[in-house]
């Protein structure tokens, strides 16, 4: 069995408004350095198969098909050997 | 012959009813609900997809939904050249679906909008708005995530192919950002599909088609459909 763990982010041209007010509560609490705030989507999830093979196959289709919208995301994963 | 809308009910749709009935008890059409988990379009002839928080607009504003077994029939319906409504989650499920082009973003206020807009029609050729005589329309918004963004090249072709069908402008048309309640390239409230059969818009004509209420501008898409079908 597989852990996949997958990060969504917003392409760079994207807009991100949820980042953008998030940081402007970094400026109020004094964190003058935070720049470039992006938020994203971080989902995990088992694979139930010994084959690592199936187990990025399914992932990526997952992520290409539902987690993340092409459009206006990219994603990258990791797989993790669990017992 | 009365036309038939069928109205996709999914988990998380509140406007559902609302759509039913404008159209049935209002307008004095035929309409049926149709269960997002059943393929049978029931012999609709206008499918509407309402608006609401299908699947509480989980991951992103209508992903799941567009998964759901009813939207397989709505997609070949569509292809076949079925007319398809879609209302606010209903256009973001069309989006989703990849039946009309383009992304919803969070409104660029990150504030959820409720309020009447002032809609220009930009386009009289497609069946939504042949038979609406008015030029701009007053319909209510209601919604968080209505920022329509597409890439550049989507939108020369939305704009120079007329599916650029409504955009939010002033009481007397004009347009500008201070009329646009959510950020949306180029005022766009509302588009249609290049085979000009699926219209996807944010704000709700269901919320005004009863004359009680004082205005009934939505009910002219509507009735455009129903006359020219």
């Amino acid at each position: 069995m597989y852990k996949a763990t997958v990060i969504v982010k917003r392409r760079p041209k994207i807009l991100d408004p949820e980042g953008k007010a998030v940081e402007q509560g970094a400026k109020l609490l004094g964190f003058s350095n935070v720049k470039k705030t992006r938020i994203g989507k971080y989902i995990e999830f088992l694979v139930e198969t010994d084959d690592v093979k199936i187990a990025e196959k399914e992932v990526r289709e997952y992520s290409e098909k539902l987690l993340s919208n092409p459009i206006m995301e990219d994603f990258e994963f990791t797989l993790e050997e669990v017992k | 012959m009365k036309p038939k809308f069928g109205v996709v009910v999914f988990p998380g749709s509140n406007c559902d009813h609302d759509a039913y009935f404008a159209v049935k008890k209002i307008l004095g059409y035929n309409a049926e609900f149709l269960w997002h988990k059943e393929k049978d379009l029931k012999r609709s002839d206008v499918i509407v997809l309402p608006g609401g928080f299908s699947y509480g607009d989980y991951l992103r504003t209508g992903a799941i939904a567009r998964f759901s077994p009813i939207m397989e029939s709505v997609y070949s319906f569509a292809e076949n050249g079925g007319i398809v409504i879609g209302i606010c989650n209903g256009f973001q499920i069309l989006l989703e679906l990849g039946l009309l082009p383009g992304i919803m973003m969070r409104n660029e206020s990150l504030k959820f909008v409720c309020r009447d807009v002032y809609l220009r029609v930009e386009n009289k050729k497609s069946i939504f708005t042949k038979s609406v005589a008015k030029n701009i329309l007053k319909i209510p918004v209601a919604h968080g995530e209505g920022n329509y963004f597409a890439e550049e090249k989507t939108l020369h072709e939305l704009e120079s192919h007329g599916q650029v069908l409504f955009r939010y402008v002033s009481r007397d048309g004009k347009t500008g950002e201070e009329f646009n309640p959510n950020g949306s390239l180029n005022n766009i409230a509302g588009i249609i599909n290049k085979k000009k059969n699926v219209m996807g818009l944010m704000p709700h004509p269901e919320r005004c088609c009863d004359p009680l209420l004082g205005n009934t501008d939505g009910s002219l898409l509507f009735k455009s459909v129903a006359e020219n079908l």
